[in-house]
């Protein structure tokens, strides 16, 4: 990995680890009272771990000139690995909280595995750690060989990929410590803010910087939908986590915003993330390797156009509909629910778009596993935004609010949509990065999508249940004019659902994990098949770097 | 560049663009997807003239049908209370006597309780009211500070050494840290308490440390505890029941007399109205007379 760097580029990389090393001993140093510390010492280990990975290769050969005639895939081949650890790690964590909501002892009474410390570990370990990485890992990989051009240097995809980890990480470990600035999906403190823009930038100016090689006259609907995720991921990322911290010395901050205004904020941040990171980074995704495995052409440009747009316009309106019946003034409910409606039909239309790209290779789908994956995923897709659509209107919300509705409504986007469309990505090129002609295992591909399917049908029919009956429990009056049910009562009515949920949930984790060690096993196989590059369409030659 | 081919199989021409093998079609959009897009749009923009919408400057336009969230909100709570005053004004004011009188009251009182109690008491006197360690149970017969309605709903509203100012008080003294009995009279006492509520205790009545501890009771805990040990009705238990708060075995009563007890019970005054805490009060006498 080290190799392919030029000389120069060795040298930014060890400088880098080490001025990240020194930010981490700065924190060690000047939070050795607080959990800042601790922090602290996960940076230096983090910036050691790297410094001396480059030291290591540091004098190897310099990459031949020929070398960067080829499309840089290192760094997506990294990202793959590092996703489906992240996988795998934070479903298996998401499912003992699961079973934690069945029995509440699974803690073992320590302070670092109650439910409050470990829930976000696993969300942000899959909707980070695993989405992240594979948003990372497969946006290098198709802007490269839709401009047919090479990622402009080898140093910046390395620091997105291993600085974005290192983001996650500081995450995970500083929930782990009790760190958390109580914002969903934003709970990281501002050290890991400063350093995810920073991480984040590099990321946009790399991927304007690629676009603008490229050697196609038109930018492919892939990279529309990467770049709105890069760019509007930027701005919701630096906009919700304003904060001022308690001093430099310490891991707490306070917002920026307050009361109601914090609440907008951080629902506006909390739902374009649904938007831009967990569904146009995935579209984007989804248009460059469905029409790629299918053998079929996208079924309308125009149609591409008309939703994407459709989607980014309205989305940005939506978020209010999370505070329905609040404290947040009435006309801002409304203009979130009616434009969560409107949202509909452009996100109907992508899920469209998908289904149709299919027609002429409905075979296919039936007989390999991988496009069935994201045939399945496209369904899901247009499934959970109908849902998402409709537990925006405010009576049904009155219901839905508060209740494993919602959690169910997440996990059929996450696991259905977002988690089937990216395995479908990797089982796609998976083979050819490691040099192989298909997957190591064509049944156990079958294998991890039934597990998938069932898991997740298992798990979003148990929290439909639970959401609805927990909703009705709640707003159930007796005669007298007084609560039928008691809190404690709709808890004991979940727990069967609860049960069927960590089922669900565990039989989706043993997917990943199948798919983990069928992934595994592709890289291990012997004799890698040489000339693959001509699967793709050679970079332009008039598109060399200067060397 | 842009050379347009035909689709075979769907008969659409491309955009005549490829991208690393992939093209795209340039079939018209769907006229669903415009029928939908104006119906939603349409919806709207009569959702929009209807109800609170936009924002004007620093106010907002306020819809035809004149809605209002806080404004709707406040006559269902109001409508919602002037409905059930037709009851609670009567626990308000009743007699517990004469609400005890009224099976049609009382089934609200049923009703009603056992939510309130789900709500706010079950997380320490436990979901069936039975208790645990160091929370008495509601459904003995065994009350501290009386089992009367009267009596647990005047509990209910100080609390016991909470933060009211006419809080219950109740200390156990820490006879053993505090230097007060030396740890051979703790362990008398305890053989004499522990004679008391069990009729057959091994040792029999009148073995020598029980005996030695009935006069270190006399000296120490009879004030509080009474001289027949049945207690005096001020939060003192009585010793010669089956019911014990922390325990009744010779470890527990050690640590009992060793560091005292202090229990804790905090006053719902301000958090329960008055009709609610006199209905927990008779929901709980009612549970325990349904109790055997």
């Amino acid at each position: 990995m080290i190799s392919q760097l030029s000389p120069g580029e060795r040298r930014g990389a060890l400088v880098l680890s080490c001025l990240v090393g020194c930010a981490g001993l700065a924190m060690a140093i000047l939070g050795r009272d607080d959990p800042l510390g601790g922090q602290g010492a996960v940076v230096m280990a983090f910036a050691l771990a790297c410094a001396g990975t480059v030291s290591h290769g540091y004098f190897t050969p310099a990459p031949s000139p020929a070398s960067r005639a080829a499309y840089y895939d290192d760094p997506t081949r990294a990202g793959i690995v590092l996703a489906m650890i992240w996988a795998v790690v934070a479903m298996a964590v998401g499912d003992w909280v699961a079973w934690l909501l069945v029995a509440p002892d699974l803690t073992f009474d320590a302070g670092w595995s109650s439910f409050g410390r470990l829930r976000p570990v696993h969300t942000s370990g899959v909707i980070f750690g695993f989405g992240g990485n594979a948003l990372i890992a497969t946006s290098f990989y198709v802007v490269q060989r839709t401009s047919r051009a090479r990622l402009p240097d080898q140093l910046s995809p390395w620091f997105v990929l291993i600085g974005y980890n290192l983001f996650c990480v500081l995450a995970a470990t500083g929930y782990l410590m009790g760190i958390t600035q109580s914002k969903e999906y934003a709970e990281p403190e501002w050290y890991a803010d400063i350093w995810l823009v920073i991480v984040w930038v590099t990321y946009l100016l790399l991927y304007l910087r690629t676009l603008a090689r490229r050697k196609e006259p038109h930018i492919y609907v892939s990279n529309w939908y990467f770049l709105a995720f890069i760019l509007v991921v930027a701005v919701l990322h630096i906009v919700n986590n304003l904060a001022v911290p308690v001093s430099w010395g310490h891991a707490k901050s306070y917002s920026a915003f307050s009361g109601v205004q914090d609440a907008m904020t951080e629902w506006w941040y909390g739902h374009n993330a649904v938007a831009f990171f967990l569904t146009s980074g995935f579209l984007g995704m989804l248009y460059y390797f469905m029409p790629k495995r299918a053998g079929r052409p996208v079924f309308s440009y125009r149609l591409s156009i008309i939703s994407f747009w459709g989607i980014t316009f309205m989305y940005m309106w939506a978020g209010s509909h999370h505070l329905h019946y609040t404290a947040l003034p009435q006309w801002v409910q409304t203009l979130g629910m009616t434009f969560s409606l409107m949202l509909l039909v452009p996100s109907w239309a992508s899920a469209t778009n998908a289904l149709l790209t299919l027609n002429g290779a409905w075979h296919k789908v039936r007989d390999d596993a991988t496009l069935r994956f994201m045939m399945t995923a496209a369904v899901f897709y247009g499934l959970t935004t109908f849902e998402g659509s409709f537990m925006a209107i405010r009576p049904v919300n009155s219901l839905s609010h508060y209740t494993d509705w919602t959690i169910g409504h997440v996990h059929a986007g996450a696991l259905g949509w977002v988690a089937l469309i990216t395995f479908g990505a990797f089982y796609s090129i998976v083979p050819q990065l490691w040099g192989r002609r298909a997957m190591h295992s064509a049944r156990l591909v079958e294998v991890h999508y039934w597990l998938a399917i069932a898991g997740t049908v298992v798990y979003v029919i148990s929290m439909w249940n639970s959401g609805i009956v927990q909703g009705l429990m709640w707003r159930t009056y007796n005669d007298s004019g007084t609560l039928a049910y008691s809190f404690v009562d709709s808890l004991v009515a979940m727990h069967p659902y609860y049960t069927l949920r960590a089922i669900g949930g565990f039989m989706f984790l043993a997917g990943t994990a199948v798919g983990a060690w069928n992934i595994w096993k592709t890289m291990q196989a012997e004799a890698p098949v040489a000339a693959l590059d001509l699967v793709d369409a050679p970079i332009h030659p008039d598109l060399q770097p200067a060397e | 560049m842009a050379v347009e081919e035909r689709d075979p199989h769907s008969g659409y021409l491309t955009t005549g663009h490829e991208w690393n093998g992939i093209k795209e079609l340039n079939t018209p959009v769907p006229r669903p997807v415009y029928v939908f897009l104006l119906l939603t749009a349409l919806f709207a923009v009569v959702y929009w003239v209807l109800m609170p919408a936009w924002p004007v400057g620093r106010t907002y336009t306020k819809g035809l049908l004149g809605v209002d969230q806080r404004t709707a909100v406040t006559s269902l709570l109001r409508d919602a209370a002037a409905d059930r005053a037709a009851w609670t004004k009567r626990i308000e004011t009743a007699d517990f006597a004469e609400i005890q009188a009224d099976p049609a009251l009382m089934q609200t009182v049923r009703d009603t309780g056992r939510t309130l109690f789900g709500d706010n008491c079950a997380a320490c006197h436990g979901r069936e009211a039975q208790g645990g360690r160091g929370f008495p149970t509601l459904t003995s017969q065994s009350w501290l500070w009386g089992g009367d309605p009267a009596d647990i709903a005047e509990t209910i509203r100080v609390g016991i050494n909470s933060s009211h100012k006419d809080t219950r008080t109740s200390q156990m003294p820490a006879f053993g840290r505090d230097k007060l009995l030396d740890r051979q009279q703790i362990e008398a006492v305890i053989a004499y308490v522990r004679s008391l509520s069990q009729a057959t205790a091994s040792q029999g009545g009148t073995a020598p440390p029980i005996e030695a501890g009935r006069e270190v009771f006399a000296g120490n805990c009879a004030p509080c505890h009474g001289e027949d040990a049945k207690g005096i009705g001020a939060g003192a238990p009585d010793l010669t029941d089956s019911f014990w708060l922390y325990g009744g075995d010779a470890d527990s009563l050690y640590r009992t007399l060793m560091h005292g007890r202090q229990g804790h019970m905090p006053t719902w005054e301000g958090r329960l109205t008055l009709a609610d805490r006199r209905i927990l009060a008779l929901y709980l006498t009612d549970m325990r007379r349904s109790t055997p």
